[in-house]
């Protein structure tokens, strides 16, 4: 098999021995170690990319049950000041200053042209600021940027001392229900503090897999300690990377640094809903004057959906050809369990991005027909409340 | 009678004359994981040995498969179309992947038999 695949690496242990040093782990790397996660180097970290049910069945378990992840490789931070909301607005295209309390909402954090550097979560669960989650992979770029950026109107001080976990799929409330019942009373997108197993922990009712859950942010000291009284429920299982891509990949979310990259604005990217009516108004954020005259115009290329029409997969990198001519590339790609199928997403020239247009996907030299799709592949399934 | 011979990149071959049936080890498919799709050589190519031949795609990753020895496609597993998975629930039957007619059984001392494999996997 292929030396560079990444499956050759999991076949040679030493080579990871020899890079594992550099690794960090986290407050719950053993215990996921120690309940069988194929541990492999992530963003800096070792994370399990899989467990031994494999990728498909631990997707499969968090459509239709219960998943944890361990997602304490991301950067949890706190932003204080007079007005951090006001402060964050300067690097950010959302309203941060509009965020409720008790309400978390996604935003991006952009550099000086409008380029998306990362996406992030931004909540106001108490009165402590406000409370950032950002990509493991670009944790202390966005630090420095947030930092320097906002030199003299708010403090950025990141949270070393915290674990985070997700828990997702359809039966997360009723098992929560028992677990910290207030939490349960939330809609998509609140977040709060809470108790749980006797132990205060910041919730929000969100995650990135497209199911209803929570992500909880847990003291580092008692992280492993709660995550055992979770997984005493059957109904809970521990959930690998490698189903965490493909979850997020069915539901149309964007993975940071493939999906988008600095060479994108939120427009092409097609995260225009992350640019609300205020903002575009007050037109004070980076790169505003490109961002607004690509809403009026058009941007070059747009991200978009695309099933292949036969069974192979397109990966990232694939190239999307159209009558011979590149038009575009995938940025993800893989098989989606739950759809049944191969799945990508990638950029497209504008003028081709429209749901329905055949496409080629060149899938090692040779051409693979395929179609933009829309996206979501499979249905959300957000709580937003008993009558909606 | 039939010989089987192994891999250092998890082929194996079964061996009769001068055909062989060729497919990734039980140890290979699992690595992969769930394996989504499988495309085969057409009968008629002529492969020199480390030709990339083949491509299995799991869910996790894709990855290449090299032509162990030199020789000639004489076939290829299409049922694996269709029901790729069977390489992970019979790797080393019913998820064969193509036969090959060898033009130099020499090449055959390179590669290992059962125990010396079983001795391979053990040290990974």
């Amino acid at each position: 098999m292929n030396k560079d695949s990444n499956v050759f690496r999991f076949m040679q242990p030493k080579v990871s021995t020899m890079t594992q040093s550099d690794l960090q782990t986290t407050p719950l790397g053993s215990l996921m170690q120690q309940l069988g996660g194929k541990m492999v180097p992530f963003a800096g970290y070792e994370m399990p990319v899989q467990f031994a049910p494999g990728v498909r069945q631990e997707h499969l378990w968090t459509r239709q049950s219960c998943g944890l992840f361990d997602v304490s490789h991301m950067g949890q931070a706190r932003l204080r000041g007079d007005d951090p909301a006001k402060a964050l607005e300067q690097l950010v295209p959302g309203n941060m200053q509009g965020i409720p309390a008790h309400m978390q909402r996604y935003t991006l954090l952009l550099n000086a042209d409008g380029g998306i550097m990362d996406d992030l979560m931004v909540s106001r669960p108490d009165e402590d600021g406000l409370m950032l989650v950002v990509n493991a992979a670009v944790k202390d770029e966005d630090y420095a940027r947030i930092s320097s950026g906002l030199a003299g109107s708010a403090i950025l001080e990141p949270l070393e001392d915290r674990a985070l976990i997700a828990v997702q799929g359809p039966k997360t409330a009723e098992i929560f229900a028992k677990f910290m019942p207030a939490a349960c009373d939330m809609v998509f997108m609140q977040c709060g503090h809470f108790s749980l197993f006797g132990h205060d922990v910041i919730a929000s009712r969100s995650g990135y897999t497209g199911e209803d859950g929570f992500e909880i942010s847990l003291p580092a000291a008692h992280a492993e300690e709660i995550v055992r009284e979770i997984l005493g429920d059957d109904r809970v299982q521990p959930i690998g990377l490698g189903a965490r891509d493909s979850l997020r990949l069915e539901v149309g979310l964007c993975l940071s640094g493939h999906d988008f990259t600095e060479k994108q604005t939120p427009i092409g990217a097609g995260l225009a809903w992350a640019v609300p009516k205020i903002r575009r108004k007050q037109a004070n954020f980076p790169g505003a004057a490109k961002i607004l005259q690509e809403v009026e115009a058009s941007p070059s290329e747009r991200r978009v959906g695309i099933c292949p029409l036969g069974k192979a997969p397109a990966r990232e990198g694939t190239e999307i050809a159209l009558a011979g001519e590149i038009i575009g590339r995938v940025t993800s790609g893989g098989f989606g369990p739950t759809f049944g199928g191969p799945i990508s997403m990638g950029y497209v020239r504008s003028d081709l991005a429209k749901t329905g247009t055949e496409l080629e996907l060149m899938i090692r030299g040779k051409a693979h027909p395929a179609r933009v799709t829309a996206m979501p592949f499979v249905q959300q399934n957000y709580y937003r409340g008993t009558g909606v | 009678m039939a010989d089987l011979y192994f891999t250092e990149e998890h082929e194996w071959l079964l061996v009769d004359g001068d055909s062989a049936k060729i497919g990734i080890t039980a140890y290979a498919a699992e690595q992969l994981g769930d394996i989504v799709f499988v495309e085969l050589p057409d009968a008629g190519r002529t492969v020199q040995a480390q030709d990339e031949v083949a491509v299995v795609e799991s869910v996790k990753t894709a990855s290449e498969i090299f032509a162990p020895v030199s020789g000639e496609i004489t076939g290829n597993n299409g049922a694996l179309d269709d029901a790729p998975e069977t390489v992970n629930d019979d790797a080393m039957g019913q998820g064969w992947f193509f036969t090959m007619k060898l033009s130099n059984k020499d090449e055959l001392s390179t590669l290992m038999d059962q125990a010396a494999y079983d001795a391979f996997v053990a040290e990974l």
